[in-house]
């Protein structure tokens, strides 16, 4: 297997104003009588930070399956750095460039931490010598870097939301897919994992994040996209969608707007 | 300490037959040969946690082919390998469609028991490759034919064959490939999600078991000078390579050896009619005795 160039020209830091890295357009899922993703529409800039928010069932989790290969949608467009991303599967759109978390973990618990994260930059990288390397720097910068030759699957739940972290991170994306990568924790894990998102972005990787935690959602995100009911309700920047009424209708009388800083 | 551990486990094995009886090293040629069939099959079973319960038909592809080759005058050496691509080729069109429709844990099991049954049930119904009766070796001694008037011959081939299949199983392990595999035992979506082409690597493991367990098919039939439907093809020859790379420990280098130390000799009082044969003819009562030949069904002219 011939792995694709390492994308060296991307950007040292993160411009305003960029050129299109994720555009959909029309995005349409169905399953059953439920209608989870309705002709939505948003982009991502090259570089920029996205959040994708609303209330349980939105169809937030739906969109990041649609978008990373996982399902196949019913009508509408994702293109990804210029390519259609139709008929890819995941593993295609990840070669891409293309990278995501999943909300329920998936580390391979019998595995170390190590190979966990290898299975991803063996992707980019076919000699394993180099593939650990990489892999054991990845660690070391979220701070997993002691529990390197540790089984997964005894991992506390915040080092296992890190080593989600690292393994989308080891396949070296353009644009970072974490679904609820903050949820569950402390305040102290949450504000590590911010400053971790913050400095992958600082590299040049854009990302879109499903995030309930607002605190979280209000200081990272540029841009805030705003689902219910599968459709697109509202989008713009944090403190006009947080101001916005259709938003504080959605959620009403969850407690994490209330307490969120307007 | 590991290498002096595997040499000197090796030089044990290797002078072994000077000492044994004719009796015991017929069973050192099964514990090999089984050995042999669970490494292949824990290429796919084991590594990639793919669970195929048709191993057989690989056995049997690989055994009539070199059998049917021999009586064209072609050497089961040539043939070995052959029969070996034929079982890939099998080995393949019951991966794609197993793999591309994402069948797994009972229902690839039934997808590749099925294959092995239908294969069963064409050998014993086209006449031209034997029927029902199946195929019979002459013996001959002749090692051009892949046989051997030395007991100790087989001995070292078995050998020769379980290292083979250990020696690419330790290639796969510390490979990307090996590495793919453990993680697409443990969950494909997540492999996928981190850019792992999982069908490819499926299909892969599965080429590389069929194949290896085609090449034991040549053994299995110059070994035991015979080839009938119902045992090489059967569902308990499945089940007999797939205990012991189990009970061994699947998907490790040395489980499939260690299950067949354990399993083969428990196994030999219960063993099956045509290794009884075989065992028979080395039993220490008739160590001396000519090899009895001639009490088999009509023999087919062996090239």
């Amino acid at each position: 297997m011939t792995a694709p160039a390492p994308i060296s020209n991307r950007p040292p830091t993160r411009q305003a104003g960029q050129a299109l890295l994720l555009d959909v357009v029309g995005l349409s899922k169905r399953f059953g009588g439920v209608q989870a993703v309705k002709d939505l529409d948003f982009t991502v800039a090259e570089g920029e930070i996205v959040a994708l928010i609303g209330p349980n069932g939105a169809g937030k989790t739906t969109a990041f399956a649609l978008i990373s290969g996982f399902l196949t949608s019913d009508a509408g467009r994702v293109t990804f750095a210029g390519r259609d991303l139709r008929g890819l599967a995941p593993h295609q759109v990840n070669a891409l460039g293309l990278a995501r978390t999943f909300q329920i973990m998936r580390p391979f618990p019998r595995l170390t931490v190590v190979r966990n994260v290898m299975i991803a930059t063996l992707g980019r990288h076919a000699d394993v010598a180099e593939a650990e390397r990489r892999a054991r720097a990845v660690l070391d910068e979220l701070g997993l870097g002691a529990k390197a030759d540790r089984p997964a699957g005894g991992l506390t739940l915040a080092e296992r939301k890190r080593l989600e972290l690292a393994r989308a991170l080891g396949t070296e994306p353009r644009l970072l897919l974490l679904d609820e990568v903050m949820s569950g924790l402390t305040d102290a894990e949450t504000e590590r994992i911010v400053e971790l998102v913050r400095a992958i972005n600082r590299r040049g990787i854009a990302i879109l994040l499903i995030e309930h935690v607002m605190r979280a959602v209000m200081s990272l995100a540029q841009r805030i996209v705003v689902l219910n009911y599968g459709e697109r309700i509202a989008e713009g920047r944090p403190e006009s969608v947080a101001n916005d009424p259709r938003v504080i209708e959605a959620y009403l009388g969850d407690e994490e707007v209330a307490r969120a800083p307007a | 300490m590991k290498w002096a551990l595997g040499l000197t486990a090796l030089a044990v094995l290797l002078g072994l037959p000077t000492v044994l009886s004719g009796y015991a090293v017929t069973i050192f040629v099964l514990i090999f040969f089984y050995a042999f069939l669970a490494q292949a099959w824990n290429i796919v079973g084991g590594y990639a946690g793919q669970l195929s319960a048709g191993h057989a038909a690989f056995v049997g592809v690989g055994g009539y082919t070199a059998a049917l080759l021999l009586d064209r005058g072609i050497t089961p050496w040539l043939g070995m390998l052959v029969g070996a691509a034929l079982a890939a080729v099998l080995g393949s069109i019951i991966g794609y469609l197993g793999f591309r429709f994402g069948l797994r844990g009972f229902y690839l099991v039934l997808l590749t028991v099925a294959f092995a049954e239908v294969c069963r049930i064409l050998a014993s119904n086209i006449d031209a490759v034997g029927g029902a009766v199946g195929l019979y070796i002459t013996f001959t001694g002749n090692p051009r034919q892949f046989q051997f008037q030395d007991q100790r011959a087989y001995y070292y081939l078995a050998l020769a064959l379980m290292l083979l299949g250990t020696g690419v199983v330790a290639l796969i392990e510390r490979r990307r490939f090996g590495i793919y595999l453990t993680a697409i035992r443990e969950d494909e979506g997540a492999c996928e999600a981190l850019g792992v082409p999982t069908f490819k690597y499926k299909m892969l493991a599965m080429v590389v078991s069929a194949f290896l367990t085609g090449l034991g098919g040549t053994f299995y039939a110059f070994y035991l000078f015979s080839l009938q439907p119902n045992t090489v093809f059967g569902i308990p020859l499945s089940v007999e390579i797939i205990i012991r790379a189990v009970i061994g420990g699947a998907g490790t280098l040395l489980g499939p050896i260690l299950g067949s130390f354990i399993l083969t000799p428990l196994g030999v009082p219960i063993s099956p009619p045509h290794h009884q044969a075989r065992l028979a003819m080395t039993a220490p009562e008739k160590r001396t005795a000519p090899a009895p030949i001639s009490n088999r069904p009509p023999t087919r002219p062996a090239a």
